[in-house]
């Protein structure tokens, strides 16, 4: 038997007995974060095969939504931060070892371009659309000459985004259960697929949201296999990390892991999306809803599941 | 220079007069500490072994915490002694994730802490206020870089240890065995 007390009444706040430094905020920004790289990629990826019009949700729609959800993800971040009215030194500094400066970064390059792309389609989709100024539209006519280069930038950042929302975690080898690689692929998978998910709620079309229910079954498969290789991985290396994985694997976490993240999050949706596909009627809002649900409570528990493995104690 | 400190784990009585030493030299708000004593038990019974040890931030060679802060905030200052600048602290809270041994804490004034080795102490001279104020004198400070610092003769003497090596942050706090 192995018993460690703690006599000195050790007892910092957020950090004894269970470390609890990032709540609720963080998680929500990475699922935001995640689900506006998604339906980037999907936009950008559409615009340069020149099949906007097939896919008119994924391209001109659906990335309407975009700057709100990255608005609202660093409001989000905002709230996160002890010394908030400091957050500009982020932007004074450039590390690269630092994950988190490497995001604020790419957060500057992405949001202007989401902004810039939600322009750029806002009287497609909405036809009474009128800028207040002329400046606006002499903006706009310039910025269309260049469409197909700000969709590559899109494309690319919207990876880096996507990755890094993972990699986040995955820096922190002082918390085992994030200490992986596999989640940036996760993550970002996991944001396409809440993306792709994004696109069938918001799309009218019937060839737009089965090609969507396919791609999007396609990410789930790539999911569930990430999920398998990352607890392969776990269970092949130290015991910090088999403990790590433990918390899913009979420990507290294993319920709401399983059930919410791999039960409503990716097993049913793929069900109802393989129905559909037979043609069975299956709202299409059911197996978005519960994609984005479980996307949401992937980052949920994996934020409160690594703080609370350590290797200490 | 490399500040270092030892800690003898067979003379620390976990008396805590380091932990409150530290506090009132550093204004450490109430209910926060940066430093602290660890009992461990270990074997079975009625094979047991205790070891106390005062333990706080470990001022790694390879820290995690100053590699991950996105502004820098966290820096290796003189002798490699880690710190953090309050105001280039941004609260994100990634150097209180980052560190193995969870030496850090979130001020209430919105800025990460930890020990500092009482720099501004060893800057006149003195002793940490940790070192300073312990009745068993069971830990030693001073420049691991220089023979006749009292931490360089006593790890020459001694068999010791470091916490969580193979994190790899390779920590400048020993625990004499």
């Amino acid at each position: 038997m192995r018993e460690e007390l703690i006599i000195s009444g050790r007892n910092n706040y957020l950090i004894d007995p269970v470390l609890h430094i990032w709540h609720w905020q963080i998680p929500l920004y990475l699922f935001l974060g995640g689900l506006a790289a998604g339906v980037l990629f999907f936009a950008a990826l559409f615009k340069i095969l020149g099949k906007e019009n097939e896919y008119p949700s994924a391209v001109k729609i659906a990335p309407m939504i975009v700057p709100f959800l990255l608005i609202l993800g660093l409001f989000a971040l905002f709230l996160d931060l002890k010394h908030k009215l400091y957050f500009w030194r982020l932007y004074t500094t450039i590390k690269l070892q630092s994950p988190m400066s490497w995001g604020a970064w790419t957060l500057m390059a992405v949001t202007p371009l989401s902004f810039i792309w939600a322009a750029l389609h806002v009287k497609e989709v909405f036809p009474k659309w009128k800028w207040p100024h002329k400046m606006f539209d002499d903006l706009e006519s310039i910025l269309k000459k260049y469409i197909l280069e700000i969709a590559w930038f899109i494309l690319v950042f919207s990876v880096i985004l996507g990755v890094y929302t993972g990699i986040l975690f995955s820096a922190f080898n002082a918390r085992p259960l994030w200490n992986t690689s596999i989640l940036g692929p996760l993550f970002l998978a996991s944001g396409l697929s809440t993306g792709a998910a994004a696109i069938m709620l918001l799309s009218k079309s019937e060839t737009e949201r089965k090609r969507f229910a396919k791609i999007d079954l396609m990410l789930i498969a790539v999911e569930l296999f990430l999920i398998v290789h990352m607890f392969m991985g776990f269970l092949a290396s130290t015991q910090v990390q088999i403990d790590a994985a433990s918390l899913f694997l009979g420990g507290e976490y294993t319920a709401p892991f399983w059930i919410f993240v791999v039960g409503f999050g990716l097993v049913i949706p793929a069900i109802l999306e393989i129905l559909e596909l037979r043609k069975y009627h299956i709202p299409v809002y059911i197996s978005g809803s519960l994609v984005l649900f479980g996307g949401i409570m992937l980052r949920f528990i994996i934020a409160n599941a690594g703080q609370a493995s350590r290797w200490l104690y | 220079m490399r500040y270092a400190m030892a800690v003898d784990t067979k003379k620390c009585v976990g008396c805590s007069d380091c932990v409150v030493a530290c506090q009132t030299e550093n204004n450490v708000p109430i209910g926060f500490c940066r430093d602290w004593v660890v009992e461990v038990t270990d074997g079975t019974y009625p094979q047991l072994e205790i070891e106390i040890r005062s333990e706080r931030c470990n001022h790694c060679n390879n820290s995690p915490c100053v590699r991950c802060c996105p502004t820098g905030a966290s820096h290796y200052s003189d002798g490699g002694i880690v710190l953090v600048n309050s105001e280039k602290c941004i609260g994100c809270g990634a150097c209180i994730a980052s560190c193995p041994y969870d030496a850090r804490y979130s001020h209430p004034d919105g800025y990460v802490d930890k020990c500092t080795f009482c720099i501004h102490r060893v800057k006149k001279g003195q002793d940490p206020a940790c070192v300073a104020v312990c009745p068993t004198k069971c830990m030693y400070f001073g420049d691991l870089d220089d023979p006749k610092s009292p931490v360089s003769v006593v790890l020459k003497k001694r068999k010791y240890k470091t916490l969580i090596p193979e994190a790899g942050t390779q920590p400048e706090l020993y625990f004499l065995i």
